[in-house]
């Protein structure tokens, strides 16, 4: 072998190949990741969500398996109220020109198309009705999150998230005072405001953006002509208490809300609904951490108002029906792969489906996280919900409803710093739905002409995310 | 010619393939916490992840969030560490920098580190003794031995009072544990970078640990890099534990010492010597035990 590469041509070439092949081995033997070269070679690899990356100086991944998910890390400092506990979290240590503010938004290029919409047979007329596939493509906004969260004093945490729309409509997404560590306990946290359930699989730091792939179905799946206004995914307006272990292994949370779904105002007139989740990590070694909980969320939503002159008045309701949302969660991890499996058991009472009996469905789902390096993270989900009890039976396939959402995706962030963070995406999505309407795509809103016929929704998104 | 270029060329490639295997024996260290063995290889992949923007990829305590820390993140090439269970001058053990690591620093940037597994924080306290060759050279000091905590007396915080004014705690600490001494604000660590004293008045945890045992081990064993020495040449076990239990009364916190302390005062506050320049430190017949 040595006697042929001396014989060989072109010294000076097989020099630098040769020195080449050497370092890349030098590299390997050495045990430095590729992640670990890469940054030797290039300046920045970390991104998190960037007011407390300013606040704290952490590398985002500190925090985030791949942002906006949390890793048991930010977990553990979300639980704390945004804090380290390092006494110097009140905002009195930080420079006065840090504003706990970031902001995010996902200038993106987007396909839609959905089947079997009805449309007219002769666009422009009225001539009633054809099924279509319809399709859109082009570029698009996100709406804009501005991410105000942090503490007013130590143990007194904030958090006020105003949204922007696309179309400029302004909405508070957050906005609450939360107090921690009561009586210098960990297990006590009270806060009060407007904020998400305690979801362990969290849809406000879903890393799933498309039309159809960035919500979990079952978080807001209601059947065919069910009005219940509730999505375990949606912010709720309330108090909660809190607690958790040190490194919040162990973690509980109950919850008192106005019937709402996040709504503002009491339109509910002095309903409740109460939510509980409870959960519990075990430690993996190498592994990682292993979570599995349990949660549940029991409502009502008014049926009858008091009336004036036979017209309702809101706000003021005499008779309630319930409704609830029981299941079990996990968040497992095999080294670099996460898997995050999710079922629920649903029921909503017969009176507000306008059916002859309960409406009760099941649902679940295994989202799959493979994390190549910080920088590179395969996504995957299937999600499943299947109709158990029709509220009207006689009129209503027994499918009808059951969906069937895939979703397939890319992350790669292009720098991880602790300032600011972007991240080129890229999505699949595809949803069946049995006779209803997507409950998204691309917003065409209507069922097919034919009960139990399957809709099917696909999105394909191409999007820069950014966060600053 | 080219037979030589080439020759040149693949010496200088089993150079550094040479070179390569010495950067993997210091890269394949290990840790031993307990029954864990950590390893440094899966621990570079977590400390990409969590310590590098403080840290630095070479462990210098250079990472791009370095200018923005104070006090400035540990430089593991030195192998200098405060929180140690060793004597001053020696490599902590493994269980210490474990320790630090799991407990975070209070009034800093380093955090708690206790929701990674036990096994993620071994992977990583073997990685960073690769930065170090001394890790390689040397071996830990042996651990220092602490002596069970006597009986609480106010003879014993009088005693520690004494040894708080003798040893010159307060030129740095201040004569009340203000963190004012005389000498406090010229303080700095082994990079001639400004440190400041601890502040007993603050309420903050101390950094090395929580208990009366950690305290004593703080100043029996020093804060290496810092200008905290090692009392473990100047007090006899007996008397650390006096100057533990004066201490803990200079912290805001309803501790035994502090409740014996102010029954004491109550009634004997006028005999005491201020601590400080030219103080005595004593008072009230408690000079001795």
């Amino acid at each position: 072998m040595v006697k042929w590469f001396l014989k060989g041509t072109g010294g000076a070439q097989w020099s630098w190949f040769l020195t080449g092949a050497c370092v890349a081995a030098a590299t390997v033997l050495s045990g430095r990741q590729p992640a670990y070269t890469a940054y030797s070679l290039e300046v920045h690899k970390r991104t998190v969500i960037p007011a407390f990356a300013r606040k704290y100086h952490l590398p985002c991944s500190a925090c985030h398996t791949a942002w906006p998910e949390l890793n048991p890390f930010g977990q553990a400092f979300k639980d704390r109220g945004y804090q380290l506990g390092n006494d110097r979290d009140s905002p009195i240590f930080q420079n006065n020109a840090y504003i706990p503010l970031a902001l995010r938004t996902t200038p993106q290029f987007h396909l839609e198309s959905t089947t079997k919409q009805l449309v007219d047979s002769t666009p422009g007329t009225s001539s009633c009705c054809a099924e279509k596939t319809l399709t859109q493509t082009g570029f698009d906004l996100s709406g804009i999150d501005f991410l105000m969260l942090g503490t007013l004093y130590k143990n007194v945490t904030f958090g006020l998230v105003p949204t922007l729309d696309p179309d400029g409509t302004a909405g508070i997404e957050t906005a609450f005072v939360r107090f921690d560590n009561l009586g210098n306990s960990p297990w006590a946290n009270v806060k009060l405001g407007k904020f998400e359930l305690d979801n362990l699989l969290s849809e406000k730091r879903i890393i799933l953006l498309s039309n159809n792939g960035g919500l979990y179905q079952s978080y807001h799946f209601i059947p065919l002509n069910d009005g219940t206004n509730f999505g375990l995914g949606d912010n709720q307006i309330g108090v909660e208490l809190m607690g958790h272990s040190p490194n919040s292994y162990t973690r509980y949370s109950l919850a008192a809300l106005t019937s709402t779904d996040g709504e503002a105002g009491i339109g509910a007139g002095s309903s409740y609904d109460a939510a509980f989740t409870l959960s519990h990590a075990l430690d993996a070694g190498s592994m990682g951490v292993e979570r599995f909980g349990v949660y549940a969320y029991v409502g009502q939503r008014p049926t009858v108002f008091e009336s004036d002159s036979g017209v309702p008045i809101p706000g003021f309701s005499v008779t309630r029906k319930p409704f609830y949302r029981v299941g079990f969660t996990g968040n497992f991890s095999f080294g670099n792969l996460e898997l995050l499996p999710f079922l629920m058991h649903a029921s909503d009472d017969k009176a507000l489906t306008g059916g002859t009996q309960n409406a009760i469905w099941n649902a679940g789902l295994l989202e799959a996280h493979y994390f190549v390096n910080p920088q590179l993270a395969f996504l995957g989900r299937y999600e499943a919900i299947r109709m158990h009890q029709q509220a009207d039976p006689t009129t209503t396939p027994s499918d009808q409803g059951n969906i069937d959402a895939f979703t397939i995706g890319l992350r790669r962030y292009v720098f991880m710093f602790s300032r600011a963070g972007l991240a080129m995406h890229g999505e699949y999505s595809l949803t069946k739905t049995i006779g209803n309407v997507p409950l998204s795509g691309d917003g065409n809103g209507l069922p097919p002409a034919t009960a139990g016929t399957a809709v099917w929704s696909s999105s394909l998104l191409l999007a820069l995310d950014f966060a600053f | 010619m080219k037979s030589n270029t080439r020759l040149v060329a693949l010496l200088s490639g089993l150079g550094v393939l040479l070179c390569a295997a010495g950067a993997n024996s210091a890269r394949a260290q290990t840790s031993h916490i307990g029954n864990l063995t950590g390893h440094a290889a899966p621990g570079s992949k977590l400390y990409q992840r969590y310590c590098v923007g403080c840290h630095g990829a070479d462990g210098d305590g250079a990472g791009e969030n370095a200018p923005w820390i104070d006090p400035k993140p540990r430089d593991f090439t030195l192998a200098v560490f405060k929180c140690r269970s060793t004597p001053t001058g020696t490599l902590p053990t493994d269980e210490d920098v474990f320790n630090a690591m799991t407990r975070g620093f209070v009034t800093t940037n380093m955090p708690q580190w206790l929701p990674l597994t036990r096994q993620n924080r071994a992977d990583l306290v073997a990685y960073i003794k690769s930065f170090s060759p001394k890790w390689k050279t040397l071996k830990p000091g042996t651990p220092i031995t602490i002596p069970a905590e006597p009986r609480l007396t106010i003879e014993s915080i009088l005693h520690g009072r004494q040894l708080y004014q003798k040893m010159e705690c307060w030129k740095c600490h201040g004569p009340k544990g203000h963190a004012d001494g005389p000498s406090a604000a010229t303080l700095t660590d082994n990079k001639d970078l400004p440190i400041r004293p601890y502040d007993f008045e603050s309420g903050s945890r101390f950094m090395c640990g929580v208990t009366n045992q950690d305290l004593y081990k703080i100043f029996m064993t020093g804060l290496d890099g810092t200008p905290m020495p090692s009392f473990a040449d100047n007090l006899e076990p007996a008397g650390a534990w006096d100057l533990v239990h004066f201490l803990r009364t200079l912290q805001p916190f309803d501790t035994p010492e502090a409740a014996l302390w102010k029954a004491w005062l109550a009634s004997h506050a006028g005999e005491l010597k201020p601590i400080g320049p030219g103080g005595g430190g004593g008072g009230g017949g408690g000079g001795g035990r």
